[in-house]
């Protein structure tokens, strides 16, 4: 398979994507008036802890439901000098987390340096890495990514939609299964996901079609007996996130004939609390270009955040971005469905 | 198009309460009390619901409950076995009669 982008589909355009998006007004409603119902609009941030950095939409894989549209074909990376301005950030301990994303980001030529760089800033930051997994068994080169995780104490989330072969293969590829147990193993056996470790290994489940994420407890419990009973595997905790309505799961929700219930499905179940918890309120996504969004979402629908003359990571201004109305459109509704969704997980 | 049954329907189960509102709401609060977490969890409650639905041939709840069980985790495989159950109670209650029809049967037998 190959992305969006490379069989030039009309998905890969965020305009194209938002004017699909919006077109649901008139059945249901706008997501700017729910939030003005529950007194968050404009929705403000609280305060910026997490800075997400995305290294780049090259991936080893090219999932069905991937929102980055990723895949071996792209090839938009990030370069060191754009790095060098998100530690110059960092350095200025205006954030308490790192998250690494892609793509894979461990792709980057330059992802190990950057590893390095932040660490030697802070002994003491969060960094996370989501590591899809096969990444690690994909090229001798990234057998060793597991002990370089441990000695930056780098905490690792990584994507199994579910614990069988069938249903992570029908979403994330032929073969994804086996590999991604194989790497779990590797995790485990250096002290990854293992009681006391202090090396943290957390899942993520995403639905495997047009359905919502069941309770994140529930699954959890679900996911640590299945996968310990079957492959004596451990990890930390499971974070169970809602599919958003953009890029490659937004042309699967259009072709398949799902659209409509699909964001039926998020109004009917939004969530006061949820709203009040969004990840954006707290994060700054920086693209693989260095441009600043809200959140990855609206970095794939390239909405910029709206904080003049603070739209890059080589322009930082904390009080603009802090100061600034989060761009919020129909997508959002993914965010606030049921229990909430983040990159951490159920936000209620 | 007229049929019996109209997958738009499902979303008028609420409606009942235009009828007798005392009756639906009674019902409405008892079936949402029922599917509550409990000594059986939610996702079994569904799986259990699932099964229900194929044996008493509902067109609705094999919809809703197939909708609810992959939204309470369950796979494919799971929700097979489920049906299986109650295809196997269905079976063996009529197979289980059929120890009515061989008493009968050998009563009137020489
Ligand atoms: S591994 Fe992640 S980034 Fe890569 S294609 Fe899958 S969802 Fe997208
Ligand atoms: S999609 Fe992004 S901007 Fe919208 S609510 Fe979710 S995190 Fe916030």
């Amino acid at each position: 398979m190959k992305s969006l982008k490379a069989r030039s589909n009309q998905f890969s355009n965020p305009e194209y994507e938002l004017e699909v998006l919006e077109s649901t007004e008139n059945e249901g409603q706008l997501f700017s008036d729910k939030l003005a119902n529950v007194g968050l609009y404009p929705l403000k941030p609280t305060q910026i802890e997490i800075l997400q950095i995305n290294m780049g939409k090259m991936c080893n894989q090219v999932c069905k439901h991937c929102h980055v549209d990723a895949g071996p074909d792209r090839k938009e990376i990030m370069t060191r000098e754009v790095m060098k301005a998100c530690l110059q950030v960092i350095r200025q301990h205006l954030v308490k987390t790192v998250d690494l994303t892609g793509g894979a980001p461990e792709m980057n030529p330059d992802f190990r340096w950057f590893v390095e760089e932040i660490r030697k800033i802070s002994p003491s930051i969060k960094i996370i890495v989501r590591c899809n997994l096969t990444i690690i068994l994909a090229n001798p080169k990234y057998h060793d990514l597991p002990e370089f995780y441990k000695k930056h104490r780098i905490e690792v989330v990584s994507s199994l939609p579910y614990f069988t072969a069938i249903k992570t293969d029908s979403q994330r590829g032929e073969g994804v299964f086996g590999k991604s147990i194989k790497a779990l193993e590797m995790l485990n056996e250096i002290g990854y996901g293992m009681p006391d470790s202090g090396l943290i290994l957390n899942l993520v489940y995403n639905p495997a079609g047009a359905f919502l994420p069941a309770a994140q407890s529930a699954l959890e419990d679900q996911f640590k007996k299945k996968l310990w009973d079957l492959y004596q595997i451990q990890f930390n905790s499971l974070f169970a996130i809602t599919n958003l309505p953009i890029s490659r799961f937004l042309e699967y929700l259009v072709s398949s004939g799902n659209y409509e219930g699909y964001m039926e499905k998020l109004m009917e179940a939004f969530n006061p609390v949820a709203a009040q918890n969004v990840m954006c309120r707290t994060t700054i996504s920086v693209g693989w270009d260095g441009y600043l969004y809200d959140c990855d979402f609206n970095q794939m629908l390239d909405l910029k955040v709206a904080a003049q003359n603070s739209q890059h990571i080589s322009t930082w201004n904390q009080q603009a971005l802090t100061g600034r109305e989060i761009i919020v459109r129909q997508h959002c509704f993914g965010c606030t469905a049921g229990a909430g969704s983040s990159c951490g997980g159920a936000t209620s | 198009m007229k049929t019996y049954y109209d997958p738009e329907d499902l979303k008028k189960f609420g409606k009942i309460a235009d009828f007798q509102k005392p009756l639906a709401d009674k019902f409405f609060d008892y079936y949402g009390a029922v599917f509550q977490e409990g000594a059986l969890t939610a996702r079994e409650k569904s799986l259990i619901a699932l099964a229900v639905a194929h044996a008493i041939q509902c067109p609705y709840c094999i919809d809703a409950y197939t909708v609810d069980t992959l939204e309470k985790g369950c796979d494919e495989e799971q929700m097979m076995e489920a049906v299986h159950v109650a295809a196997a109670i269905r079976g063996g209650a009529s197979l289980v009669h059929s120890t009515q029809m061989m008493n009968k049967a050998k009563e009137l037998s020489m």
